[in-house]
Formats: C-alpha cells, sequence, structure tokens
C-alpha cells in the first residue's frame, strides 16, 4: 500500500468516524445521566431525512441542520416522556423510537416527494462545502507534511471538526464541571442526588437533550455531507456501531474519539478493499463488517478489560415518598 | 399487587393503549393527505376480504406468534431478548442444512428433522449472549443486538460462499427437494375436497406455532421450571435466595427464547421461500417484541396479538398495491403500538388505576415499576 492509498483511507476514516463519534458522544451524556438509549439510530436516521428535506426546500444547509436536530430532539422527548416521566421501560423506548423513524422517515418522504421514500439530491448551498485550510494548496509540494496538511487535515466540512472540537469540550463539561459532577453522578446513585436538593428529572431530561441535539447534528452530516440527500435507511446500523464505540470506550470521552476513529478505518478499509487479501487468507467484507459488533462483544465478555455502566443505567427513579 | 381488577390489566390497559396508537396512525395518515377510514377499510379488505387474503394474514400471524413466544419466555425471566432477529436468521439456516441434507422421501419426515434444526439453530445463537449474561454480567440486550448484526453478515457470506449454488445469479440457496414441501393450507383444503387459498403461503407451520405457543404455557404455569423462570423474573434475590440457580435460569431461558425464535424458520425457509434466501426474517424478530407487550407475554395473548399484527402486515402490503401509501405505515403503527403497550405503560396504568381507587376509596395509588 502506497503513501497515498494510506491517505485516502485515514482521509475516508475521519469521514466515516464523524457520524460515529458524534451518536457516541450523544449516547454517552444520556447514559452517564442514567438513560440507557438504543434510539441513536432511529434519532441519526430522523434527522438526517429533515435535514435533507429542509435543505432541498430551503436552499439552505444550515436550516437543514436545525431542521435535523429539531427531528432529532422530538424523538429525545418522547424517550424522556417514557424513561423519565413514566418510568418505563427505557430499551423498549428505544426500540419504538428506531421503528418510528424507519417508518415515517419514508412515509413522509414519500408523501413529500414522490421519489420512493428518498429526497431529491442536495447541491449548492444544500449540502455542506468542504473547508479548504490556508495554504491547502501550496503546500502540496512539501513531502509528507504537505499532502497530510492538504488531504488529511483540511478540506472537512465544518462538522467533521466540530465532532472532534466535542471530544475536548465533553471531558470538559463531564468531568470539570458542577454540572457534568451531578450529572455523572445522577447515573451512578440518583437517591444521592435528589437528597442533596438537585433535580434529578431535570438533570436527566438535560442529558437527554443534549444527546438530541448530536444525534442531531450527526444525522444531518450523514445526509448533507457524507453523501448528497436521504435515502431510506441511510444510517445502516450506525447508531449500533456507535453504541458499540461507547461501551468500547467504557463511556469516556477520549477513548470514545479512538473507538470511532477505529470503527471508522474498519468501515474505510471494508469499502475500499471489499475482500482483503493477507497472502495467507483472504479476510471477506461481511467480516470486516461485522468485526465492531464481534470487538464489542468480546470487550463486553470482559476478557479485554471490563466495561462497567454506569450503575444506575436503565433504571426509572422513583422519588421516596 | 391487586389495586385494579385483574380484566382490567389484562384487556382494558392494552385495548387503551392500542386505541391511542390507532388514533395516532389515523393522524398520520391524515398528515400525509390519505384517508384513514378508506385505508382501513382497504387493509380489512385485502387481508380478511378473501380466503387467499386470509392465509397471507395467517403465514404473517405464524411468524409472529413463534418470535412472540420468544420474547415472552426471556420477559417472564427478565430478561429483555432483542435478538429474536438474529435468532431467526441462524435458525433459517439450520432449517435449510437439514432440507439440503437429505433427499427427503415425505414432508413428515423432513419436518421434525428441520424443527430440530430450526431449534437448535436459534438457540445455539442465544448461547453465547445468555453465557456471558449468565456467567460475566454482560447486558443481555447489547449482545443480543450486536448478535443479530453479526448473524446479517454471516449469512450474507455463507449465501456467497458455499449455500449459493455455481452459477446461481441471485444469493440463495438451491431450492429444497420436493420432499420436504410443506402442505399449505390450499393442500390441506383441498385433501377435505374444498377449493381455497390458492396459491397462499400459510402452511402446517401454523399448527406448530399453536403448538408451541400450548407449549409455552404448560412450560411456564405447569412446571417446576417454569415456576422458577417466573419467580426468578419477578425478583432475582427472592429467587436466589429460594435456591434457584440465576445461571441455570438465565442459560435455560435463553435456549428455549432462542429456539423459538428458530423455528419461525420452519414457516419461512421451509414452508413459503422453500430456498434460504437474505433476509428471511424480515423484522418478525422485532415484530415479536411488539407482540409480546401487547399479549402481555401470556401465549393466549400472543396468539390475539400475532393475528393483529399479521393483519396488519398483510393488510399494510394490499394499502400499499392499492394506493400510494407505503407499507412502512406498518413500520410506523408498530413503532406506536410498541411505545403505547411498553414504553409508555405506566401513561395509560396509572390514570386507570386512579380511577379504579377512587371507585374503591382506597389509599392513593403508588407507582407500580413496569415489567422488564
Amino acid at each position: 500500500m502506497d503513501f497515498a492509498t494510506l491517505l485516502q483511507i485515514l482521509d475516508s476514516t475521519i469521514r466515516l468516524a464523524t457520524p460515529l463519534l458524534l451518536a457516541c458522544l450523544a449516547g454517552l451524556y444520556s447514559e452517564r445521566a442514567g438513560i440507557f438509549d438504543i434510539g441513536l439510530e432511529g434519532k441519526m436516521l430522523a434527522a438526517a431525512f429533515l435535514s435533507a428535506a429542509v435543505a432541498f426546500v430551503t436552499g439552505s444547509v444550515w436550516l437543514g441542520l436545525l431542521a435535523g436536530v429539531a427531528a432529532s430532539m422530538a424523538l429525545s422527548a418522547i424517550h424522556g416522556l417514557a424513561s423519565i416521566t413514566f418510568r418505563g421501560n427505557q430499551l423498549i423506548s428505544g426500540v419504538a423510537i428506531n421503528f418510528l423513524a424507519s417508518g415515517l422517515t419514508v412515509l413522509i418522504a414519500q408523501a413529500w416527494f414522490s421519489q420512493g421514500g428518498r429526497t431529491p439530491s442536495l447541491s449548492g448551498a444544500g449540502r455542506f462545502s468542504p473547508w479548504e485550510w490556508p495554504f491547502a494548496e501550496a503546500i502540496i509540494p512539501v513531502p509528507v507534511v504537505g499532502p497530510v496538511y492538504s488531504e488529511l487535515v483540511s478540506g472537512h466540512t465544518a462538522i467533521v471538526y466540530l465532532a472532534l472540537a466535542m471530544v475536548p469540550i465533553s471531558w470538559y463539561v463531564l468531568f470539570r464541571t458542577r454540572f457534568g459532577l451531578r450529572l455523572r453522578a445522577v447515573g451512578e446513585n440518583p437517591a444521592a442526588v435528589d437528597t442533596a436538593g438537585v433535580s434529578v428529572v431535570g438533570l436527566r431530561f438535560a442529558a437527554v437533550a443534549i444527546c438530541g441535539v448530536l444525534c442531531g447534528i450527526a444525522g444531518a452530516y450523514l445526509a448533507t455531507s457524507l453523501q448528497a440527500g436521504f435515502v431510506k435507511e441511510m444510517t445502516a446500523g450506525r447508531g449500533y456501531i456507535a453504541l458499540a464505540a461507547l461501551i468500547f470506550a467504557k463511556w469516556r470521552p477520549w477513548y470514545a474519539l479512538y473507538a470511532c476513529l477505529l470503527f471508522g478505518f474498519l468501515q474505510a478499509i471494508a469499502l475500499r478493499f471489499q475482500n482483503l487479501d493477507l497472502g495467507l487468507f483472504v479476510v471477506p467484507v461481511e467480516f470486516m463488517d461485522a468485526l465492531p459488533y464481534i470487538l464489542t462483544v468480546v470487550i463486553l465478555a470482559g476478557f479485554v478489560g471490563k466495561a462497567i455502566p454506569p450503575r444506575a443505567g436503565g433504571q426509572p427513579y422513583v422519588k421516596e415518598r | 399487587m391487586d389495586r385494579m381488577p385483574r380484566w382490567a390489566d389484562v384487556l382494558l390497559v392494552p385495548l387503551i393503549s392500542l386505541l391511542l396508537a390507532a388514533v395516532l396512525s389515523a393522524l398520520v395518515i391524515l398528515g400525509i393527505g390519505e384517508n384513514p377510514i378508506e385505508a382501513l377499510g382497504y387493509m380489512i379488505d385485502g387481508a380478511l376480504g378473501s380466503s387467499n387474503g386470509w392465509s397471507y394474514t395467517l403465514y404473517y400471524a405464524t411468524n409472529f406468534i413463534f418470535t412472540g413466544l420468544a420474547v415472552a419466555v426471556a420477559f417472564h425471566a427478565s430478561l429483555f431478548n432483542i435478538g429474536g432477529e438474529g435468532q431467526a436468521t441462524l435458525g433459517g439456516l439450520g432449517v435449510a442444512l437439514v432440507c439440503l441434507a437429505l433427499p427427503w422421501p415425505h414432508w413428515t419426515l423432513a419436518l421434525p428433522a428441520a424443527i430440530a434444526g430450526g431449534a437448535l439453530f436459534g438457540a445455539g445463537w442465544a448461547l453465547i449472549p445468555a453465557y456471558l449474561q449468565a456467567k460475566r454480567g454482560s447486558h443481555i440486550v447489547i449482545t443480543t443486538i450486536m448478535f443479530n448484526y453479526i448473524a446479517f453478515a454471516l449469512i450474507i457470506y455463507l449465501l456467497n460462499n458455499g449455500l449459493k449454488p455455481v452459477g446461481q445469479m441471485e444469493s440463495s440457496s438451491a431450492r429444497f427437494p420436493e420432499g420436504a414441501h410443506l402442505p399449505t393450507l390450499e393442500d390441506i383444503a383441498a385433501l377435505v375436497g374444498v377449493e381455497a387459498f390458492e396459491r397462499a403461503p400459510a402452511n402446517v407451520s401454523l399448527f406448530l406455532a399453536l403448538l408451541a405457543a400450548y407449549g409455552v404455557w404448560l412450560l411456564l404455569w405447569r412446571t417446576p421450571l417454569g415456576f422458577e423462570i417466573r419467580a426468578y423474573g419477578k425478583s432475582e434475590p427472592a429467587g436466589r435466595y429460594a435456591g434457584i440457580s440465576p445461571t441455570k435460569i438465565i442459560m435455560i431461558t435463553m435456549l428455549i427464547s432462542g429456539g423459538l425464535a428458530g423455528l419461525m424458520a420452519v414457516n419461512t425457509v421451509m414452508g413459503e421461500a422453500e430456498r434460504l434466501v437474505n433476509n428471511s426474517v424480515q423484522n418478525a424478530g422485532f415484530i415479536g417484541i411488539a407482540v409480546a407487550l401487547m399479549g402481555r407475554s401470556h401465549p393466549l395473548g400472543i396468539l390475539l396479538a400475532g393475528l393483529l399484527f399479521g393483519f396488519l402486515v398483510q393488510g399494510g402490503a394490499e394499502l400499499a398495491f392499492w394506493t400510494s401509501i407505503p407499507t412502512e405505515l406498518i413500520i410506523v403503527i408498530q413503532a406506536l403500538v410498541i411505545l403505547f403497550t411498553g414504553a409508555l405503560d405506566n401513561m395509560v396504568r396509572m390514570p386507570v388505576e386512579a380511577l379504579f381507587n377512587r371507585r374503591r376509596q382506597t389509599a392513593p395509588p403508588k407507582a407500580t415499576t413496569p415489567a422488564e
């Protein structure tokens, strides 16, 4: 493999890791606050659709992004209502949200655009355009540094940089602010937080709302940046891979970045090589597709470092009377 | 726990939830500019208006009874088996391997073998998540989700490398031998001299599903093992104190659950497609969740809920055929049913409970924790 190919693979690694990272951080906030969320997939899907639809109709990708975030937030509100207000089963609520998004997106897309459940292709201001860094063109002739700077560092859309910036921001918010401390506490021991006079319900809704925003951006990225428009089921299991990455990362922001880059890298390899010939044997593309899930099961099994979820995760909090 | 009469818990609450889901679905249909009453008419006519429609409805219902039972058995032990999709996929592989292995002389011989194949492979796919939950405390929901995706990749790989006959374009296995053909309802009707159910897929697996439902009822409410499963599901510490081994219960329950999901393949792979195709499960594993929730995890409820979802899927297909409403409408209805009967159960239950309490003039209601 030559240097240029490697750069291309790393470049698409970053592109493919971005939606995973945003969704993974979304799940991180939610699960740290004790709300399991297997509805990441559905929220991304809903956001992908509405962002593409609105970006097409208005011709503005930024309005599309806003609409996508709104769609994701709406589903988050349902999840919050079910799992916080009515103390329902968070897992079942997540399943329902995935189904709701999967059905509604196609239904509305068909009624709106009559193109078999997809949106028309986006172009121009309807998509995020790559962000060229200064001197990206000029520096190309410089060996190694030039191509790396112009291919890898420069030339991504704004959301890619936003996703990367969210890693230190999330770390700071969660581990260096009072809000973050309380948010983490509510996922470990909500009764203690309640005793301290802080609203468990409020904190959990805040976490679920942040989760909605991040999932919304992730979905909008899929439809308006990675691809040009919405197609049916375009998230293609990314919400679940993000969930896998979250476990891989043991619910920590920096590890989430590494896990998502790893899974993005696997996707980039699978996309580029299909069947990977290692000389001794050929790795089938299906195995590459399944690898994130297999790795997660191995991690879950606790053979390679134990992943311990927040202690109050999945349990509704009932105030004592 | 007896804060409201049993009939209200078993019938009234699910019915109100269903009604809410129906009203919202009607609003969705209105929202996309169609007439809900007309849509319902198409669905009823398409699913129940002819013996052919009935046959499709029963065919889908058979699938959902199997997957619904699978989810329900696990529910009773407080395990949320979300892996029905993967377990049924692998069940399909088991059924296909059995059917292709021998030149079966008659279906009566092939059927028991296929049942064993489907159940064993389905149970086998549930084995690792069960073991990881029982021994290493990995969350069963997450592992079964991962196993669904691993199953999809595995089947695509096997279809493209080995199961697909040489020279065939489509990725599917070879056709099963003629002796593995299960009698359809058409064949059965012909036996008694009636012409009905023309070329429709419902087959003897329907009776297998009814047997399975009865078997699950016997297991859960008439055997010591069933008692242990339910006791463990109600309270793990109490079960442990009573000498019930959590490892044993988790393993056995998940194996039964996976086996039931795998049995679904007898209907789809052996009864309908008569070869293994990619994506033979078509969401039935997930629909099983809605069926189990709707049916309150009781076999009788699951039969009824399975029929309802069979009607929805077949009616939805007809609706898509005659109007511009896509079949995805059914996914939305399903989502709403899962949402209201599962996640928002307390939203319906609390007011109903309050109503009954007011009538009885008893103490104010205390919130119940939902079944997990």
